[in-house]
């Protein structure tokens, strides 16, 4: 199935979490804010949640900035 | 010691972690700074380059961190930011920022109190970035804001305090802390400030760009303390004022 | 410069700020701030462009007495730059002398076999229709305090009928509740006078010996609840006579910064009532010369430029001549202080003997002798928004 994630569409397998999406991207699933379709997910919810075709992911992360 | 929204901190000037050169350079510089509260921006994780991550450097232990909601361009931006700050694990610190012209990144008044007013009902300490407008920073206090951060000169501009005049206002109305923000290029514009009564202040840039930016941080800890330190001596509160020289003032008509 | 000069005066005013009801100064404390000055703190104060009130302290020491004529050149300046060649007159319009207190002081204290009258609404507007064919745009409703006799419903209906006459009514009667000022508002009151008399708590007691007024506390937070009730203006004022002017100066000058701070958007004017005779024949407690008097608004000006200073007819016509341009912005004229007085001119029963006699136009004349604008009118009413009382952030 396919979603966009931070602006990229990408094909990933069915049934995958949140969770697994962000540690395939070799993230750390705690140092990540991710927002699915305009949600704010909750940490405790990242490895329940499952990705649906079409949806569109924002990972956000803090960065330097004034 | 300056308090904000019940919080105590012993440094008085804040930092901005934007701008340096490597995460190592950034980190040194803010150990030499002293300082104890740091801004931070949220941006989209870069997917191509996973392993930037700026909180391998930042010590969370050491540092108070207020998150900015920098790229706002309107108040339902900067609300969005600040919820996702929050769930970052900001806490409830804020600095608002939102700045719908990115050719000069000054602030919108009428976002800017509108987003306060939606998110101090939702918990956050808000410390709004304003243009130094006496009556904005008024209004932002009533309701509600923990701080107000009215600018010297436009960000990045390190042109100092160039709007010296109406931020003496803000600070003599002031009943929530004033710490004055972006525009300070040399630690003499932030002595500036303090000497005038802000009670801190916060760079980014100057400390960012300088050649030796360790050095420079350092230089703008001690510029702070001697700023502060003549405030409180009194110094601020005189200014280089002529006399009236008019001439003697009839008051014979008194009995 | 005195040592710890920063602390005493100013952390009166920072620990009131973080309260919501502005706690009186102990005078005592005041004290030595003013008495302990010297010459050479004066000079270092009168350089300043930004003064606190421990500066104020230095301006209203003896020290500074004979700074006097550089103290009313700075008040002068100040004055000319923020307010122009500029005097705003307004009438006091009596419309009631009795009063439940028993103030020693005053010619109205419930104690003094005087003639007493209450102007009933058809009088009353009589009596302003007189103050408004002599041109006035400003009028000031004054009551001995009385709810008995004259209570907040009278005062609605009369503002209903005298607004649109008038560019601005302000009141100056007992202290209300805020829910109280919120319906004058609404009914077209825009300003509120109510003088604390003294800031001194011994003093206070003493000349205050029965009836509501007794309550210091309640009184010195009138202004707050007038403020917050979204009035445009609060008038405060320390009746000089009662007690040291230095330190009622110096009260005077906190109190207006707590003002200033916790209730911004309220413009703020001071008065100088002294102490003349009056029936009951009291004598002042303490000596307020005219050379004090100008002192302390001289003071005022410098501490706060926005500050409105007003001087009445209780001063005589030469004093008031000679102070225009050096600090006051306004000046009433041709009053009479005694109910329906305008209409019956040497009606008994007036609160205090006029010091300037002279008619509004003798007034205006002098004024412009001096080259001073006499303003009759300087706001509409029809200008203010009256739902805006219920806007207003306290």
């Amino acid at each position: 199935m396919r979603l966009i994630c931070n602006g990229k569409t990408m094909t990933i397998r069915d049934g995958m979490s949140l969770e697994e999406l962000i540690q395939e991207l070799e993230l750390n699933p705690d140092a990540v804010v991710a927002e699915c379709d305009g949600r704010i997910a909750r940490r405790e919810e990242y490895a329940t949640s499952i990705l649906k075709d079409g949806m569109v992911v924002e990972l956000i992360r803090f960065v330097g900035g004034g | 010691m300056l308090t904000i929204a019940g919080h105590t901190l012993k440094s008085r000037l804040l930092v901005g972690t934007g701008k340096f050169s490597s995460a190592q350079v950034m980190r040194e510089a803010l150990e030499a700074s002293g300082s104890e509260m740091v801004t931070v921006a949220l941006r989209r994780v870069d997917l191509e380059d996973p392993a930037d991550d700026i909180m391998r450097v930042l010590d969370r232990e050491r540092f108070l961190f207020l998150p900015n909601t920098s790229g706002a361009r309107d108040s339902d931006e900067a609300v969005r930011l600040a919820r996702m700050a929050r769930a970052a694990g900001g806490g409830d610190w804020l600095k608002l920022e939102v700045t719908p012209d990115p050719r000069t990144l000054l602030p919108d008044p009428v976002e800017t109190l509108r987003a306060t007013e939606i998110l101090v009902a939702d918990g956050f300490k808000v410390l709004p970035y304003i243009n130094a407008d006496p009556i904005l920073a008024l209004k932002l206090q009533d309701i509600g804001a923990a701080a107000v951060m009215p600018l010297g000169a436009p960000i990045g501009t390190n042109l100092g305090l160039l709007t010296r005049f109406q931020v003496r206002i803000i600070i003599e109305q002031a009943r929530v802390p004033v710490i004055v923000d972006a525009g300070l290029g040399l630690p003499s514009h932030a002595a500036e400030a303090m000497e005038i009564g802000a009670d801190a202040v916060l760079v980014n840039t100057a400390i960012a760009v300088a050649g030796d930016p360790v050095r420079m941080a350092r230089a703008f800890a001690l510029a702070v303390e001697a700023g502060r330190e003549a405030y409180e001596a009194g110094a601020g509160r005189r200014l280089e004022m002529a006399e009236a020289s008019s001439p003697e003032t009839g008051l014979g008509f008194l009995r | 410069m005195q040592t710890t000069i920063t602390n005493p005066v100013s952390s009166c005013l920072d620990s009131s700020c973080h309260d919501k009801k502005f706690s009186g100064p102990d005078l005592a404390v005041l004290r030595p701030l003013i008495y302990n000055c010297r010459p050479a703190d004066v000079a270092a104060v009168l350089k300043k462009k930004h003064l606190s009130s421990d500066d104020l302290a230095v301006l209203l020491s003896p020290a500074a007495d004979l700074f006097l004529p550089r103290l009313a050149a700075r008040s002068a300046d100040l004055t000319l730059r923020r307010f122009g060649r500029v005097m705003q007159l307004y009438a006091p319009l009596y419309l009631s002398n009795y009063c439940a207190n028993r103030c020693q002081y005053c010619g109205f204290s419930a104690e003094n076999k005087i003639v007493r009258r209450v102007l009933n609404l058809d009088e009353a507007e009589s009596e302003a229709r007189i103050l408004a064919d002599r041109g006035f745009g400003h009028i000031l409703l004054v009551a001995g305090e009385a709810p008995a006799r004259l209570d907040v419903d009278y005062l609605v209906e009369l503002a209903g009928r005298l607004r649109h006459r008038f560019a601005s009514l302000s009141i100056e009667i007992q202290p209300l509740s805020e829910e109280e000022y919120r319906r004058l508002f609404q009914a077209g009151i825009v300003a509120v006078a109510v003088y604390q008399e003294t800031y001194d708590a011994a003093v206070y007691a003493r000349v205050h010996q029965a009836g509501p007024k007794t309550d210091m506390a309640y009184r010195l937070d009138t202004p707050a609840r007038a403020a917050a009730a979204g009035m445009r203006e609060v008038g405060v004022g320390a009746l000089l006579g009662l007690s040291d002017w230095r330190l009622e100066g110096l009260a005077l000058g906190l109190h207006l910064a707590w003002l200033r701070r916790n209730y911004w958007r309220t413009g703020l004017t001071v008065s100088f009532p002294r102490l003349r005779p009056a029936a009951g024949g009291f004598a002042p407690l303490a000596e307020v010369s005219e050379r004090d008097l100008a002192h302390l608004l001289f003071a005022l000006r410098i501490f706060d430029e926005d500050l409105g200073l007003l001087l009445s007819t209780r001063e005589e016509a030469r004093f008031r001549d000679g102070m225009v341009g050096l600090g006051p912005t306004r000046y009433s004229a041709g009053s009479c202080t005694a109910p329906g007085g305008y209409g019956e001119p040497g009606s008994e029963g007036e609160q205090f003997s006029i010091g300037d006699q002279r008619s509004v136009l003798e007034v205006c004349q002098a004024l412009k002798e001096k080259g001073y604008d006499p303003v009759l009118k300087d706001w509409d009413a029809t200008f203010q928004n009256f739902s805006a009382a219920n806007k207003v952030a306290a």
